[in-house]
């Protein structure tokens, strides 16, 4: 009976041939895949300082497709990059699986604040219609929690990554020199991976100083000690 | 899988979508009457849309906490009243940002065009009455009392959304500004793909929306979660609307007047909870007397062998 459970246990490393865990602690197989923990957090919740984010519980789905789009380039980190490059695809697929089945990020379901205009607040809750800007809550869910695996938890990541993915997806537009300054060159977004095209403009349409706002919103929401509750309504 | 929109609305559609029709189909007094009011003017060039009170104009006093009652209702109907809601859907999926979007059948241009007098029917709906519809048809569920707490939150919300807004005046951006039936009519089949490029992402497989917890996120589409026969939204004229100015969101006025109607047809062409008027458990007396005038719609028509509105619970 105890080798039946030890086998029953030994499966599904067998079958999938790669071990998630042993990678996030040891890394992958290839010397440059280096162990995810040593950036994401030893609980995979990310270092909110340097802008890694928090892996622990986002949709498996929506993981191997960030670790795809790396590998081929339509989303661009000079980090990463290298490293999604060096795992196998087992061991892609199987260090998704592991960071989807660690406890997802849980915000506390109160009363929702009326937002002021102008806050990062607004652009969380009301968006900017004008411009065709939704709430970022519309898609990403209630307190942003995540919705599906396209749409990934907004809470539960530091202000520093935010900022960086909403850069990311608008690039930057070049600079005409003056007598003073030299041109600066217009620089292409870094992320082209965004489903339906769905974020480019959004992240193209904000203004850098809602784009801090907004992410030091979400990063301020904290997380609730209280797992996800599944039966519970989430007001708007 | 072709349909002709001249085979399935041989008059209708020559008379065009507009007036004559709204008109024709409002054939009695019904509370339950979803006809679809004259045209709303288009929008002259440079023309600006009506702009509704900003959110902070809400007044600190008894007034304003009613309207923002009925802002919370209006995005937590679900939630909030789950006693007269039948199925998942909440006001604000229709109404995008919060019933303000032009083009998304904005509360300010609704409210000051009613009471709607009728000649031909002689009836005169007002807007509770109105609103009353959407909860028998676009939410599947039971009709609050004229003077029940929710209706009236949310005719407060409305009326101080139309503030300034001419009373009885249509307003470019009322309702969804249908594009036209396409020359060569919709396809489903051709909807079927559109669907799949662009909502499935977020309405899933089998049109059945998305949650978080309880909550929902994404609307089901068709299904038992979703608006029922009745609905204004069963039409496909009225769906490729309410698609083309606004989805996907964030970027409406992406798809062409063919794609906006193929998509429409192709979400109206599934199984949905059945029209509460359903008379003597007939889907073709059904159709006579509400479908065979409201629009272009699916109701009692036969597709792929199967004969629309069964009804799912």
């Amino acid at each position: 009976m105890k080798q039946i459970s030890v086998l029953a246990l030994l499966l599904p490393l067998l079958a999938n041939g790669a071990d998630g865990e042993s990678i996030m602690q040891k890394g992958g197989s290839s010397p440059a895949a280096m162990p995810c923990i040593s950036c994401h957090g030893i609980d995979g919740k990310g270092m909110a300082a340097a802008g890694f984010p928090r892996l622990a519980g986002l949709p498996e789905a929506y993981i191997a497709k960030q670790l795809a789009d790396l590998k081929a380039g339509r989303r661009e980190n000079p980090v990463m990059q290298p490293i999604a490059q060096s795992l196998t695809e087992d061991e892609a697929a199987a260090v998704a699986k592991a960071y989807a089945a660690l406890p997802r990020i849980n915000v506390t379901a109160g009363p929702v604040a009326r937002p002021q205009p102008g806050s990062g607040a607004w652009i969380a809750l009301r968006g900017a219609w004008e411009r065709n800007i939704p709430e970022c809550t519309l898609c990403h869910g209630p307190a942003g929690v995540g919705v599906g695996s396209a749409f990934p938890p907004l809470a539960g990541q530091s202000a520093l990554y935010i900022e960086n993915q909403l850069n990311a997806w608008r690039g930057t537009e070049a600079v005409p020199a003056t007598r003073k300054k030299k041109a600066v060159a217009a620089l292409p977004p870094t992320r082209n991976n965004d489903p339906n095209g769905l974020m480019r403009h959004i992240a193209a349409d904000l203004t850098t100083a809602e784009i801090k706002a907004v992410a030091e919103y979400f990063a301020g929401l904290g997380e609730s000690k209280e797992a996800f509750d599944e039966s519970q309504h989430r007001l708007r | 899988m072709k349909i002709t929109i001249f085979r399935l609305l041989p008059l209708s559609l020559s008379l065009g979508l507009g007036p004559a029709l709204a008109a024709d189909s409002a054939h009695n007094g019904r509370l339950d009457d979803q006809t679809q009011l004259p045209k709303a003017p288009a929008r002259t060039i440079h023309q600006q849309y009506f702009q509704p009170p900003a959110e902070t104009d809400i007044p600190n006093n008894a007034f304003g906490e009613l309207v923002r009652r009925g802002q919370d209702f209006f995005v937590n109907t679900k939630a909030l009243a789950p006693e007269y809601v039948g199925n998942e859907m909440n006001c604000v999926n229709c109404h995008v940002d919060r019933g303000r979007k032009a083009n998304s059948a904005p509360l300010w241009a609704a409210y000051p065009m009613y009471p709607a007098y009728r000649k031909k029917n002689n009836k005169v709906n007002t807007f509770i009455e109105r609103m009353q519809g959407c909860f028998q048809f676009s939410m599947n569920g039971k009709v609050p009392k004229a003077d029940s707490e929710i209706l009236t939150a949310l005719s407060t919300y409305a009326y101080w959304m139309a503030t300034g807004a001419p009373t009885g005046k249509a307003l470019p951006g009322r309702g969804f500004d249908e594009p036209p039936p396409p020359r060569g009519g919709y396809d489903i089949a051709r909807g079927k793909a559109v669907y799949e490029k662009q909502c499935l992402i977020c309405h899933g497989d089998n049109g059945e929306g998305k949650k978080v917890g309880a909550t929902v996120v994404f609307p089901a589409l068709w299904g038992k979660d979703s608006y029922n026969w009745g609905a204004g939204m069963h039409r496909i004229n009225t769906a490729a609307g309410f698609i083309q100015h606004n989805m996907p969101l964030g970027r409406g006025e992406t798809l062409s007047d063919q794609e906006a109607w193929d998509v429409a047809a192709y979400v109206n062409a599934h199984e949905r909870p059945q029209d509460p008027r359903l008379l003597n458990g007939s889907i073709d007396e059904t159709r006579k007397r509400y479908h065979a005038e409201d629009g272009v719609n699916l109701y009692g028509v036969v597709i792929d062998g199967k004969k629309l509105g069964q009804g799912v619970q």
